[in-house]
């Protein structure tokens, strides 16, 4: 699953850390690093790091109607 | 514009857009949820599908992520031929065609151009090809790098402290790696954020171990009997070892191809107007050829309608979407892009963020917090109002200052803040270089004249 964060959004609540630390982590007080490629074993904590972000910087495709979600594209569907 | 061409345009037209990136990826999505059903073909030199660029030079190196891993999310499924490996060579503006380097071309009714910037290169070629030499744009440069830095090179020396170059230096400190870097101005980051910002970043590198050289350029790059790059020869005349080199010497916009199609298209980027329609070389504004991002300079009525060139991640999404509903909507219903400038960098485990045009400020206050402690709010000024913003691990002040830009306030900022400190009672100087030194970005250019200033003589055409 691909994954970007808007990061002059992002706020560094660190929510997002805090429910899927495989995917995100913060590095020092305020900045965010993130996996933008997630393993499909964190499919459900990534939907509720997308659902639980409190000013909605994370876009996610290949979650298929899980919350907060913005696209159902398989990967890579429409490339070539 | 009749409205009727624009509904036919929205079913059956045919867009193209050349740059497969961030921009070209958010405009296709931008043109389906608007409702564009007609065909709608991406043309991209990389042979990859849209990826992102700031990991490349953050959590690619510090191991976090793969830099062949970066590809960006859908948003919605667009549907699009794909035209990957090969760049568009030319334009035809009078017959709306794209030639390709394979000897393809492709029709459009709209046009969008998304072909951004590319990495300056080192500038003598024999050099640049030493073996240990690197550019970071591209994931494939990231790729390349990261390698190289995971075999252990003993030192590691970066041309240029811009913001990818800092980042760079950051993440091989983060590897325990030796780092020299040299810079031609006074500190780091002078450029787009000023000296008293640059002193703070210069304090950061040392204090991490950086051996940081300023107001020095490098003369030449020295290579062993086998090609690979051995030493790093300075102005002042020192030498330093090092067996990698990273030029991060900023950025050259992709409009060669354009030559000669009667676009006004140069090393500048592509001109256009707040509604993203490219000008020709007369200054006249095209109906169907669109820009966004890295290579778009648009007018900002924010900024005294300066031409602003923004290589910004931020940018390069928002445009792309105002782009793509200006593409396919009627004259009355197009809107201007005016998004506010605003950027973030991570350096040292500190978060840096900006908002605005620190360039055309020039004057700063430190509002929150302390310069000394890496931890504060500095707000620029121009004539009398707030201009730009900048924190360092003190983001959540941002969105506060960008709507005091908004809307003009004044400046020096009067009203009392919590954690202001005596050294940010009064503004002082924002010590930006002289604007025609280069610099390195992603960072902003102003490329408009201001109206006080009498630059050029102008002689009226004659009939
Ligand atoms: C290492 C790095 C770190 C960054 N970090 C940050 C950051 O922290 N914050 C921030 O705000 N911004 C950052 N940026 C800037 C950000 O990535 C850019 O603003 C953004 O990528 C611009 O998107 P774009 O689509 O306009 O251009 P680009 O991403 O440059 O895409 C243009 C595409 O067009 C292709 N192309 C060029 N010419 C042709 C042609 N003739 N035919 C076909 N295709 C062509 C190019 O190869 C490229 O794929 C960073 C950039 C880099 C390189
Ligand atoms: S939850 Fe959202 S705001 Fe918080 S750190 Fe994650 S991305 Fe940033």
């Amino acid at each position: 699953m691909r994954l970007v964060v808007d990061l002059n959004k992002c706020q560094g609540y660190a929510q997002c850390a805090f429910l899927a630390p495989d995917v995100f982590a913060m590095h020092g007080e305020e900045s965010l690093i993130y996996n933008p490629r997630a393993d499909e074993e964190q499919r459900e904590r990534l939907a509720r790091a997308v659902a639980a972000c409190p000013v909605q910087a994370i876009t996610a495709d290949g979650l298929d109607g899980m919350g907060g979600s913005t696209a159902s594209a398989p990967e890579a569907s429409d490339a070539r | 514009m009749p409205a009727d061409h624009v509904e036919w345009i929205r079913r059956e037209g045919r867009i193209v857009i050349v740059g497969a990136s961030l921009a070209g990826l958010r405009a296709a999505e931008t043109l389906r949820a608007e409702g564009f059903t007609g065909e709608l073909t991406l043309i991209g030199d990389e042979p990859y599908e849209p990826y992102d660029r700031p990991p490349l030079s953050k959590a690619a190196l510090l191991g976090m992520a793969s830099p062949r891993h970066t590809e960006l999310p859908h948003r919605r499924e667009i549907d699009a031929k794909w035209r990957l490996g090969v760049p568009a060579s030319g334009l035809d503006l009078s017959a709306k065609r794209v030639r390709l380097a394979d000897g393809d071309e492709v029709e459009y009714d709209r046009l969008l151009i998304a072909t951004g910037v590319r990495a300056r290169p080192w500038p003598k070629e024999a050099e640049a090809r030493l073996d240990g030499v690197f550019l970071l744009r591209t994931r494939d440069d990231a790729t390349r790098l990261l390698q190289k830095l995971k075999a252990g090179p003993r030192r590691v020396f970066i041309i240029g402290a811009g913001f990818a170059g800092c980042e760079v230096a950051s993440a091989c400190r983060e590897m325990g790696l030796q780092v020299t870097m040299a810079e031609r101005a006074g500190a780091p980051l002078v450029g787009a954020l000023g000296g008293v910002i640059g002193a703070v970043a210069a304090d950061l590198q040392t204090e991490n171990g950086v051996d940081l050289r300023t107001r020095v350029t490098v003369t030449a790059l020295e290579g062993d009997t086998s090609g690979r790059v051995r030493a790093v020869h300075l102005s002042d005349e020192s030498v330093v070892e090092a067996d990698v080199v990273v030029v991060s010497l900023g950025s050259l916009r992709n409009t060669e191809w354009l030559t000669g199609s009667g676009l006004g298209a140069g090393p500048r980027g592509i001109a256009c107007d707040a509604g993203c329609r490219a000008f020709d070389f007369r200054g006249i504004v095209t109906d169907d050829v669109f820009v966004a991002g890295d290579v778009a300079r648009s007018p900002h009525a924010l900024f005294g309608y300066q031409f602003l060139s923004l290589e910004h991640w931020g940018n390069a999404v928002a445009q792309a979407e105002t782009a793509a509903h200006n593409m396919i909507c009627r004259g009355a219903d197009r809107r201007p892009h005016l998004w506010t400038p605003a950027f973030w960098s991570s350096q040292f485990r500190v978060n840096i963020k900006s908002v605005g045009v620190p360039p055309m400020g020039d004057q700063i206050m430190i509002t929150q917090g302390s310069l000394a402690e890496r931890r504060f709010v500095g707000v620029y000024g121009y004539q009398g109002r707030v201009i730009a913003a900048v924190s360092f691990d003190n983001n959540r002040w941002l969105e506060f200052y960008r709507r005091q830009i908004e809307r003009g306030a004044p400046f020096p900022v009067e009203f009392p803040t919590m954690d202001r400190r005596p050294e940010g009672r009064q503004p002082v100087p924002a010590d930006f270089p002289d604007p025609s030194l280069p610099t390195h970005g992603p960072t902003v250019t102003l490329s408009g004249y201001s109206p006080a200033d009498q630059q050029l003589v102008f002689t009226p055409a004659r009939h």
